[in-house]
């Protein structure tokens, strides 16, 4: 449906994009996630023909979209974009939603009848002779998705269309891009920074970092199995340390710390520099005299420090090497730990992530 | 001070009985700049919407000329147009010295400036999303600057009543091109609000000149009004 082809784009001096290589299928949700500055924006402009790529090639349905001047207008057409900053025109809702379909020569009774189904689909129906620009961000942003929804595009490009507004808001808008892409079979390319909303939106996720795709995939492979160090800190793995394969066999291997062994899932061969990525949540902290992960990793530690995160705390041990772990606050006290405690920090060699320290 | 106060009065009764007098160079002073600020909207607008869509070199400097010649001394835009159609001018031939079409004329060219360069700013201050909007929902040319006039369209009508206001206040111009003629036929008559007030304040009849000064500000009020009533819609 869409190729990208190293797609390279710079702004003066500073280059935004390159070499963005990826394939986005008809009817699924791509997220493109990455933090901010990393040409998100740029790359979702650049598929809607609103920048122009200094190099590489973007393939609509096979045509490169950039190199047929006469078909910009079709293939424009064809799309249907959501921005970051809702806009509305200086007009009613009813207008507003309406424009697309009026540069398409639609009749007014089709329009009327589109318009009234886009605005009972985004839960904004009776708005219709509303000013657009008297409506709160979240009434304006559903507004815009509406507009362009009207038209029908086989693609809709969504670049951070939550990024401003509140969680209620935020739940809605993820709610109909989810009922678009199912009822409709739209195909969805969204940006966003919110690693959280890249998982629970999309079919598969690229991690877009220093203008290039570091790693696509579901977004299970993504958050799980991250290529890279940088992927993995993106998507909110804590614990990232670096360390030396010295045994390998049966796709198993042990790890060097610092001299402290870690046994680990891994086909990289001994003497490779690695980095080992291991999620909080897969950590369990047990009494040094209490029972770990069986046939896991044990390292006796003591706690740095205990510090609250919403109805969590996360727990900081020094083993050698630094691990955090998520614990209940029920959990940190029927441990009875505080600062100071000795502990074991206990894991499976399956939660831990190697990747090539290279590859970081 | 008695005398201000006196000729005051005699103004308001000029006013309230429609003195004839009063009312026909009123008039002509508002025709004269509608119509002026309806040829120099005519021009300024494309012109402007050209000027600020279009990229081609020196379009700064171009932008920058514009805006210095918002300062344009309405003299010299009477001199220029008094030899362009003075009787050894180019147009000569068209022997349109001294009348109300040399006056239009001048004033278009006056407020041609000012007008261009605040239709570029309207348009520039169009949000680049609503730009972006437009493109992304497949607006055609034509689409793209309809919908983008539409946006700015409350700037441009402020621009339009900057332009009007300038037309109707302007008196350098209108002396030397129009000549102040008070001839028996309202159209062949060249005696505008300014030039009259000019005229009568250098006769000594100050209650006159008081008269034709607040209809002056009132039209000019009146024209603020009607912008700002549009825009509150």
């Amino acid at each position: 449906m869409i190729e990208l082809i190293d797609v390279s784009k710079r702004f003066g001096d500073t280059v935004v994009l390159r070499g963005v290589t990826a394939r986005v299928e008809r009817g699924e949700i791509f997220a493109v996630i990455g933090p901010s500055g990393s040409g998100k924006s740029t790359l979702l402009r650049l598929i809607n023909l609103l920048d122009r790529p200094e190099g590489g090639k973007i393939r609509v349905n096979g045509v490169d979209i950039h190199a047929e001047k006469e078909q910009r207008l079709r293939i424009r057409r064809m799309m249907g974009m959501v921005f970051q900053k809702p806009a509305a025109f200086n007009s009613t809702v009813y207008e507003n939603i309406a424009v697309g379909l009026r540069f398409r020569g639609t009749g007014e009774g089709v329009i009327r009848e589109k318009v009234r189904d886009a605005l009972d689909v985004v839960g904004l129906a009776g708005y219709e002779e509303r000013r657009a620009r008297t409506l709160s961000g979240g009434e304006m942003q559903r507004v815009a998705l509406a507009r362009a929804m009207v038209i029908e595009p086989e693609v809709l490009l969504m670049d951070e269309p939550t990024a401003n507004l509140d969680p209620v808001s935020v739940g809605m808008i993820e709610e109909l891009v989810l009922r678009i892409n199912r009822d409709l079979g739209t195909t969805i390319v969204i940006s966003t920074h919110d690693m959280y909303q890249g998982q629970r939106l999309a079919h598969r996720i690229g991690v877009l970092m220093d203008g290039a795709f570091a790693q696509v995939g579901t977004p299970r492979e993504v958050f799980t199995v991250p290529a890279s160090r940088e992927v993995a800190r993106f998507v909110g793995i804590e614990n990232i340390i670096e360390g030396v394969v010295v045994a390998a066999g049966n796709g198993k291997s042990a790890i060097d710390v610092g001299g402290i062994p870690i046994r680990a899932v891994s086909p990289l061969p001994p003497g490779e520099d690695v980095c080992l990525c291991i999620r909080s949540e897969d950590l369990r902290i047990v009494q040094p005299d209490g029972g770990g992960v069986p046939g896991g990793n044990s390292l006796p530690g003591t706690v740095t420090s205990i510090a609250p995160r919403g109805p969590f705390s996360r727990v900081t041990v020094d083993c050698g090497f630094v691990l955090s772990s998520i614990l209940s606050w029920k959990a940190v006290d029927s441990l009875g730990i505080r600062e100071g405690s000795r502990v074991v920090v206990s894991f499976a060699p399956e939660a831990v992530h190697v990747v090539g320290a290279a590859q970081g | 001070m008695y005398e201000i106060i006196e000729g005051f009065l005699e103004a308001v009764e000029l006013i309230i009985t429609l003195d004839p007098d009063v009312m026909a160079i009123s008039a002509r002073s508002v025709i004269i700049s509608f119509a002026a600020t309806i040829f120099a909207t005519m021009i300024a607008v494309p012109l402007g919407a050209a000027i600020n869509f279009g990229t081609f070199r020196g379009k700064k400097s171009l932008i920058n000329l514009i805006q210095t010649l918002y300062a344009l001394p309405t003299v010299i835009v009477g001199l220029l147009i008094f030899l362009l159609i003075s009787r050894v001018g180019p147009f000569g031939f068209m022997r349109l010295l001294f009348t109300p079409t040399a006056m239009i004329i001048a004033q278009t060219v006056l407020v041609l400036p000012i007008m261009t360069g605040l239709t570029i700013s309207a348009l520039s201050g169009v949000d680049p999303v609503i730009r972006d909007t437009l493109h992304s929902l497949g607006a055609t040319r034509l689409q793209f600057l309809v919908n983008i006039m539409k946006e700015a369209r409350f700037a441009i009508l402020a621009t339009v009543a900057v332009g009007f206001g300038r037309a109707i206040s302007e008196v350098g111009a209108a002396i030397l091109v129009g000549g102040n003629i008070m001839a028996s036929s309202f159209m062949s008559s060249t005696r505008v609000l300014t030039t009259a007030i000019s005229l009568e304040t250098s006769m000594g009849n100050i209650p006159k000149s008081i008269a034709l000064g607040i209809i002056l500000l009132v039209i000019a009020l009146g024209v603020n009004l009607i912008i700002t009533t549009i825009q509150h819609r």
